[in-house]
C-alpha cells in the first residue's frame, strides 16, 4: 500500500465534506446510500410479515399502504437510481479514461449534498406517517384524496432528481471532453459505455418527472390542477408523464449494471468480452429505445389500444440489445480461462436471473397477457428479478470487484462466497413463487389476501428472510476488511485498465503521470497492452 | 505523441484560471460550455412536459383556452416580449465586450440586461395581480377572477359553460409563466454575481466563460418565452 | 483523435475564437422585433387551423435565429449541434408518442363492448 493516498490524505471532517475528490464523493454515496437501502430493506421486512397470513394481522390497510410505498420510493429513488453510478461510477470513470477527476468536481459534491437533502426529506415524509400513495403518485388520489404525507416526500424525490441530472451531466462531459492522449471511444472500457448511456438518460428523462411532481405538488396545494378528473383534467396524462421518465429510469438502474458485467465477466475468464462494438452499442440502443416504450405501464389504464399496440411492439424490440448482450457475454465465457471469484458468482447470478427478469418482461409487453397479470405479484416478481437479481448482485460483485482498488485492502473470499450463496437462494426462494402467485391472480399492493395463496406467501416470506441476512454479512466483512483486510496490492486480480495501472487505494490525483493510451486498456490476451509512459 | 504526455502540476499557458484536472485552458473551455448546453437539454425536457400537457389539453378545450387567452393583457405580454428580446441582445453584446476586453462595456450590457430581467419581472407581478381582480360589468355581465386556486378562481356568465375549460388553462399558464419567472429569477442572482466579478476586472479577452455560459442560459430563457408568447397570449384574438 | 490533442491542435490559441460582429447582434435583433410584429398582427387574422402552424412557425424561426446568433451554435463544434437536436429530437417523442394515445382517443371501439 502507498503511504500516502486518497483515504489518509488530506485528513480531518471537514476534509471529507467539502471534498471535491471523485474518490471520496463515491464513499460519501457509498455510506448514504447503504444507509437508504436497509432503511427500503425495513419496509420489504414488514411487508412481507404482513404478507404471512392472508387475514394480516400485523397492519391496517392503511399501514400496509405506507410500509409498501415507503419501500418502493426509498428503493428506487434513492437507492437502485444513484447505487452503481454515484459509488462506483463515481469512483472509476475518471480512472477508466486516465483523468486526474470528473469534469466538474465540485458540482459532484453538489449532487451528493442535493441527494442528502432529498433523502431528508424522503425520511421526513417518514417521520410524519409516510405516504400511502405507491412509488408511482397516482392522481388524483395522490393530488386530491391522500391524507399522508405526498408533498414531503415528492419534494424528497424532486430534489433527488437533480443529484441523478448532474451526475449524468459530469460523466458526459468527463467522457467526451477529458479522455486521455490515445484513448478513443472504442478503446473504453464497456463500463464507460454503459454509465455513458446511463448518463444519456438522466439528462434526457430525469426532467420530466421533476416537473411532473411539481405539478403533481402544485395541485395538491392549490386544490386545483389539470390532472383532477372532476374539472375536466386527465389522470392519465399524469401517467403518460410520469412514466415517461419512470420507465427510462429502469434503464438507468440496470445498465451500469450491464457495464460491472461486462468488466468482470473479461476479468474473470481473461478474454474480452465477445463482440465489443455490439455490447457498447447495445448499451446505446437501450438508452434509446427505452424511451419510446413507457405506454406498457398503462395497458389497462385508459390508453388507447392502438397506442397501447405501439408500445407493445416497441417493448419487444427493446428486449434486443439486452438479449445481444446476454449472448456475448455467455460467448465470452467459451474457451475462457474462468475463475470462481466472489465478484464472478455475482456475474453468474446476473447472467441467470437477468434472464428470468428480461423474458418475464416479454410476457408482460403482450397486451393480452399483461391485462391478467398487471397489478399482480406477476409483475412484482419481474421487476424484482431485474432489479435485485440483476442490478444489486452486480452492484455487490462490483463492489467486490473493485474493493481493493478502493480501499486497498482484500476481503476474506470464504464469507464473501458464502453471502453470495445465500444470497441467490434466499433471492430465489422470495421472488420465484411471487411468479406464482401472481400468475394465478394474487393483486399487488394488498394488505390481505385469498387463504388459497397463503403457502407461496410464506415460501416468499421465508426467503426474505434468508436474503436479509445474507445482505448483513457483506456489511459486516466489509466493514471488517476495511480495517484489518490484507493489503491488496495494486492489481490483485491481474485485470486490465486503467484503473488497475495506479495504486490500490490510488492517489488523490489518480495517476502520477498522465497515462498515454496505445491499444484498448481492457484488452486480455493480447501481448501488446497499456503502455503507461 | 511525447508533447502531449504532460506530468501533473505542468500546464502549456500557466494561466491561474485552469483548474488543476484540466490540462489546457481550451478544454476548460470546451468542457464547461458543453456542460452549459447539455444542461440546457435538460431544461428543454424540464419545460417539455408542461408544453405536452399544453399541447392536449388545447386539443381538447380550444374554446376554454380562447376565452381564458383573450383575458391575458396582450400589450403587457407583448412589452414583456420586447423587454426580453432586448435583454438577449444586451447580453449578447456582453459577451462581444468582454471578448474583445472592454471592460467598461462589459458591466453597462450585464447591468442593462439585469435591469430589463428585473422589468420582466415587475411587468409580471402586475400582470399576476390582476388575476386576482374581480372584473365587474367583464364580458356582458360576468365576473372573472381568473386566479386557479380553489375558492377564488370565478367565471360567472357567459363563460360559466367552459369555466373547468378556462381553469385548465390558468393553471397551464401560471404553471408556465411561473416556471419561466423563476428561471429568470435564478438568472439575475447569477447575473449579479457575474457583473460583480464584470466590475472586479475579472475578466479577459483569454478568460470570460462565465459570461458567455450565462448568456446561454439567459438566451435559453428568451427562447422558451419566444414560444409561451404566441401559446399563451394569442391562442385566438380574431373572430 | 482525442479530445486533448484536439485542445491543443484547434484551439492552441484561444483569441482565434469566433467573434460575432456588433453589426449582426443588431440585425438579428431587429429581425426579432419584426417577427414578433408578425405573429402579433397574424393573430387577428382569420386563418382558421394554420393560425396556430403560423404562429409556431414564426416562434421558430425566432428561436433558431437567438440560438444560432446570439447563442453562436452557427459557429460550435458539432458536438454542440448534436446535443440541441438531441434535446429538441426528445421533446419531440414525448409530445409524439403521448399524442398517439390522445388522438386515438374515440376511434373506432371494440365490438364486445357494443354487446
Amino acid at each position: 500500500m502507498p503511504s500516502r493516498h486518497y483515504l489518509n490524505h488530506p485528513t480531518g471532517f471537514k476534509s471529507w465534506l467539502l471534498t471535491t475528490d471523485h474518490k471520496r464523493i463515491a464513499l460519501l454515496y457509498l455510506f448514504s446510500i447503504t444507509a437508504f437501502f436497509f432503511l427500503g430493506g425495513m419496509f420489504a421486512l414488514l411487508v412481507r410479515l404482513q404478507l404471512l397470513s392472508p387475514a394480516g394481522a400485523l397492519m391496517t390497510a392503511d399501514a400496509y399502504n405506507r410500509a409498501f410505498t415507503m419501500h418502493g420510493v426509498i428503493m428506487v429513488f434513492f437507492f437502485l437510481v444513484p447505487s452503481i453510478p454515484a459509488t462506483l461510477g463515481n469512483f472509476l470513470v475518471p480512472l477508466m479514461v486516465g483523468a486526474k477527476d470528473l469534469a466538474f468536481p465540485r458540482i459532484n459534491l453538489l449532487s451528493w449534498y442535493i441527494y442528502v437533502v432529498g433523502g431528508i426529506f424522503a425520511i421526513g415524509s417518514l417521520i410524519g406517517g409516510g405516504v400511502d400513495t405507491g412509488w408511482t403518485f397516482y392522481t388524483p388520489f395522490s393530488s386530491m384524496s391522500s391524507n399522508s404525507r405526498v408533498l414531503t416526500g415528492a419534494i424528497g424525490v424532486f430534489i433527488s432528481g437533480f443529484s441523478s441530472i448532474l451526475t449524468g451531466l459530469n460523466f458526459i462531459v468527463t467522457i467526451h471532453r477529458m479522455r486521455a492522449p490515445g484513448l478513443t471511444w472504442f478503446r473504453l472500457p464497456l463500463f464507460i459505455w454503459a454509465h455513458y448511456a446511463t448518463s444519456l438518460i438522466m439528462i434526457l428523462g430525469t426532467p420530466v418527472i421533476a416537473i411532473t411532481i411539481l405539478l403533481l405538488a402544485f395541485e395538491r396545494v392549490l386544490r386545483v390542477g389539470i390532472f383532477d378528473p372532476k374539472i375536466g383534467g386527465d389522470p392519465v396524462l399524469f401517467q403518460h408523464l410520469f412514466w415517461f421518465y419512470s420507465h427510462p429510469a429502469v434503464y438507468i438502474m440496470v445498465l451500469p449494471g450491464m457495464g460491472v458485467i461486462s468488466e468482470l465477466i473479461a476479468a474473470f475468464s481473461r478474454k474480452n468480452v465477445f463482440g465489443y462494438s455490439f455490447v457498447a452499442f447495445s448499451s446505446l440502443a437501450i438508452a434509446v429505445i427505452g424511451f419510446l416504450v413507457w405506454g406498457h405501464h398503462m395497458f389497462v389504464a385508459g390508453e388507447t389500444p392502438y397506442a397501447a399496440l405501439l408500445f407493445s411492439i416497441i417493448s419487444y424490440l427493446v428486449a434486443v440489445p439486452s438479449a445481444v448482450k446476454t449472448f456475448n457475454w455467455t460467448a465470452t465465457l467459451y474457451k475462457g480461462s474462468i475463475s470462481y471469484q466472489t465478484p464472478m458468482l455475482y456475474a453468474f447470478g446476473f447472467i441467470g436471473l437477468f434472464l428470468v427478469g428480461g423474458l418475464t418482461g416479454l410476457f408482460l409487453a403482450a397486451v393480452g397477457l399483461d391485462i391478467h397479470v398487471h397489478d399482480t405479484y406477476f409483475v412484482v416478481a419481474h421487476f424484482h428479478y431485474i432489479m435485485v437479481g440483476g442490478t444489486l448482485m452486480a452492484y455487490l460483485g462490483g463492489i467486490h470487484y473493485w474493493w481493493p482498488k478502493i480501499t486497498g485492502k482484500l476481503y476474506p473470499e470464504g464469507w464473501s462466497k458464502l453471502s453470495a450463496l445465500i444470497i441467490f437462494l434466499g433471492f430465489n426462494l422470495t421472488f420465484f413463487p411471487q411468479f406464482i402467485v401472481g400468475y394465478l391472480g394474487m393483486p399487488r399492493r394488498y394488505a390481505v389476501y385469498p387463504p388459497e395463496f397463503q403457502v407461496w406467501n410464506v415460501l416468499s416470506t421465508a426467503g426474505a428472510t434468508i436474503l436479509g441476512v445474507g445482505y448483513l454479512f457483506p456489511m459486516v466483512y466489509l466493514t471488517w476488511s476495511w480495517f484489518k483486510g490484507k493489503p491488496a496490492g495494486d492489481n490483485p486480480w491481474d485485470a486490465k485498465g486503467l484503473e488497475w495501472e495506479t495504486t490500490s487505494p490510488p492517489p488523490t490525483f489518480n495517476f502520477d503521470r498522465t497515462p498515454v493510451v496505445t491499444e484498448a486498456t481492457h484488452m486480455y490476451g493480447h501481448p501488446e497492452e497499456v503502455k503507461v509512459v | 505523441m511525447s508533447d502531449a504526455v504532460l506530468t501533473h502540476g505542468a500546464h502549456a499557458p500557466a494561466s491561474t484560471r485552469l483548474q488543476h484536472h484540466f490540462d489546457t485552458m481550451a478544454q476548460q473551455k470546451e468542457a464547461v460550455t458543453l456542460g452549459m448546453w447539455v444542461f440546457l437539454v435538460t431544461e428543454i425536457m424540464f419545460f417539455g412536459g408542461m408544453f405536452a400537457a399544453y399541447l392536449i389539453y388545447r386539443m381538447w378545450y380550444y374554446q376554454g383556452f380562447v376565452a381564458a387567452s383573450r383575458e391575458l393583457d396582450l400589450v403587457l405580454g407583448g412589452i414583456n416580449t420586447v423587454v426580453l428580446i432586448g435583454s438577449s441582445l444586451t447580453v449578447a453584446l456582453g459577451v462581444h465586450a468582454a471578448q474583445t476586453g472592454k471592460k467598461q462595456q462589459t458591466v453597462n450590457y450585464l447591468l442593462l440586461t439585469g435591469v430589463l430581467g428585473l422589468a420582466f419581472l415587475v411587468i409580471k407581478y402586475f400582470e399576476y395581480s390582476s388575476k386576482f381582480d374581480l372584473h365587474a360589468a367583464h364580458h356582458g355581465a360576468s365576473m372573472i377572477r381568473l386566479f386557479p386556486g380553489a375558492g377564488i378562481f370565478e367565471v360567472t356568465g357567459e363563460y360559466a359553460g367552459i369555466a373547468s375549460q378556462m381553469r385548465i388553462f390558468m393553471v397551464l399558464y401560471f404553471a408556465l409563466t411561473g416556471m419561466h419567472a423563476l428561471h429568470m429569477i435564478i438568472g439575475i442572482g447569477i447575473l449579479a454575481v457575474i457583473t460583480r466579478m464584470a466590475m472586479k476586472g475579472e475578466f479577459t479577452p483569454h478568460w470570460y466563460a462565465p459570461v458567455e455560459i450565462f448568456g446561454l442560459y439567459w438566451h435559453f430563457v428568451d427562447i422558451v418565452w419566444i414560444f409561451l408568447f404566441p401559446l399563451l397570449y394569442l391562442v385566438n384574438r380574431h373572430g | 483523435m482525442n479530445s486533448r490533442m484536439d485542445a491543443h491542435a484547434h484551439h492552441a490559441d484561444l483569441g482565434h475564437e469566433h467573434v460575432t460582429p456588433l453589426g449582426v447582434y443588431f440585425g438579428i435583433f431587429g429581425a426579432l422585433m419584426a417577427l414578433t410584429a408578425i405573429t402579433v398582427g397574424v393573430a387577428w387574422v382569420n386563418l382558421g387551423s394554420l393560425n396556430i402552424l403560423v404562429a409556431l412557425g414564426v416562434a421558430l424561426v425566432k428561436a433558431s435565429l437567438v440560438v444560432l446568433y446570439f447563442m453562436h451554435l452557427k459557429y460550435s463544434s458539432k458536438l454542440t449541434w448534436i446535443v440541441v437536436a438531441s434535446g429538441l429530437f426528445w421533446m419531440m417523442i414525448l409530445f409524439g408518442i403521448t399524442m398517439a394515445d390522445y388522438l386515438t382517443r374515440g376511434w373506432m371501439i371494440s365490438p364486445t363492448i357494443l354487446h
